[in-house]
């Protein structure tokens, strides 16, 4: 799920799941990962962010990949607003961003970057937008928080923390450098208004 | 801001924030041009109709193209193939068109106020492709889109529109985006067709070509339109250039950065020189390519709304 985009509850949200810490130890432990699967062909993956937060968790593995294995890695972003399958049932529309990636895709692997994994209906937007771009050798997916609830066959290859959730529940994620707020993951029970 | 109109009919209702969305928007599709496959499901299973009581082409082919880029299905019904010229009402065309699962309907229509009219009559969205001399919302949308991206923003700009401007739906709807996103606009041209009650607009009006050229950052020619031109307006084509025309030698009063724009088709040595038309300054062809973003965002955003 790219969008949180309900306004804030006033509810208070409570200790965080995770804090600042605790999201650069499973974003070092996802880019180890990454390093790990896509050896020896390091150089060939793009970390293709959904805006806006895992457009920013996406630079942070950037970097951290870099740092690690001394490798340069290129990044994107892919929009996945024009490819979602609730068009046309919504009251309203987002913002649509513009996509970019490195093209040609052929041979590269495609690493799509997301916040919190829920129903997969993301992720199968961004893949179907990839394939707009061309042809990669491969697609995983890298998400800082898996909340559970799939309501398609699609499975996470990096997960960053796994969150039990209930369907009620929200993931309120916080990223410095986007929510101009320290980072931090909270569950917030819903509260119907 | 989220977007939650179903029609466009005109720019003067909506807000400059609303104008920026689409613009912003416009930008996320200028990408899917530069893709492999440069279509996106947005609008799958939607129909559109282009419904053109006047003739057009640029205007029809690019909402076509528009819409198959969103994967929506096109009709394409135009005056002469449709039963208005049966004496069937606008409403009851309209109606059946609906009756046909129509989503979205493009209507360019003679009459002003006619997409307003069909906007709050049917549940399909209802976008304006040219009203009489009321409104062409999405020239103006591709128009400021365009200056937006070859200077970076709109306000501030000092903005001429020269030409017909009494009958021009074009310049009334830049008028209204320009001015709500804070360019200055002059309009020029002889004073049968650009009369001193358009300052009420918050516009200034000139009568000399020559004392506005060298302050502008955007001159927008507009087409003489042959067609609509009753002899006690027009002063003659040669007249006309003489006076109104952007010769090679007014050229050289403007800004070395100014952009010249002409929402076409033009018409070559009339309102603009040839070589001017094809040269550096230009961005007429730019508007084109423009234009088809600008209205895959329009068709996504009314289209892509849930109906009522």
């Amino acid at each position: 799920m790219a969008a949180h985009s309900s306004p804030l509850s006033a509810v208070s949200p409570g200790s965080p799941i995770l804090d600042a810490s605790g999201i650069r130890n499973a974003l070092r432990r996802i880019a180890h990962e990454i390093i790990e699967r896509n050896q020896p062909d390091l150089g060939a993956i793009v970390l293709a962010g959904i805006p806006s937060r895992g457009v920013e968790i996406a630079r942070r593995l950037a970097r951290l990949i870099e740092e690690l294995a001394q490798v340069p890695v290129a990044t994107g972003i892919i929009d996945v607003a024009m490819h979602r399958d609730d068009v046309g049932k919504r009251a309203n529309l987002p913002m649509v961003q513009a996509s970019r990636l490195p093209v040609p895709l052929d041979g590269r692997t495609v690493i799509i970057v997301d916040d919190v994994f829920y129903t997969g209906r993301t992720t199968r937007a961004a893949m179907d937008a990839i394939g707009t771009f061309g042809r990669p050798a491969r697609i995983q997916l890298a998400t800082l928080i898996d909340r559970g609830h799939r309501e398609l066959p699609i499975r996470a290859d990096y997960v960053g923390k796994n969150l039990p959730t209930a369907m009620g529940e929200r993931v309120r994620l916080r990223l410095e450098n986007v929510d101009a707020e320290p980072d931090a993951v909270w569950l917030i029970k819903e509260e119907k208004a | 801001m989220r977007w939650s109109r179903k029609d466009l009919v005109g720019i003067r209702e909506l807000s400059a924030e609303e104008i920026t969305f689409v613009l912003d928007t416009a930008a996320a599709f200028k990408q899917v041009g530069t893709r492999d496959v440069k279509k996106v499901p947005a609008l799958r299973g939607k129909t559109l109709v282009n419904f053109f009581v006047e003739p057009s082409t640029r205007t029809r082919t690019s909402f076509e193209l528009a819409a198959k880029r969103l994967s929506a299905d096109v009709i394409n019904i135009s005056a002469t193939t449709s039963s208005l010229t049966k004496g069937e009402t606008l409403k009851d065309t309209a109606k059946i068109l609906e009756a046909n699962h129509a989503d979205i309907i493009v209507l360019r229509h003679s009459s002003a106020g006619a997409p307003q009219f069909l906007a709050e009559r049917l549940r399909a969205s209802v976008i304006n492709a040219g009203d009489g001399a009321h409104e062409h919302p999405t020239q103006a949308l591709l128009d400021l889109y365009t200056i937006r991206e070859r200077r970076g923003s709109i306000a501030g700009l000092h903005v001429a529109i020269v030409g017909d401007i009494l009958f021009s739906r074009v310049a009334r709807s830049n008028i209204f985006a320009l001015l709500k996103l804070g360019a200055r606009v002059t309009l020029v041209g002889p004073s049968t067709l650009v009369p001193r009650v358009f300052e009420r607009l918050g516009v200034t009006v000139s009568h000399c070509i020559d004392e506005v050229l060298p302050t502008v950052d955007v001159v927008h020619l507009l087409r003489v339109q042959h067609e609509r031109q009753r002899k006690e307006y027009f002063p003659g084509i040669g007249e006309y250039i003489r006076l109104f025309g952007l010769t090679k030698a007014r050229a050289k009063l403007l800004k070395a950065d100014c952009l010249i724009m002409h929402p076409g088709p033009i018409n070559r040595g009339v309102e603009i020189d040839s070589d001017l038309a094809d040269g550096v300054q230009s961005v007429i062809l730019a508007q084109v390519t423009n234009g088809l973003a600008v209205r895959m965002a329009v068709l996504y955003l009314c289209g892509g709304i849930a109906s009522r």
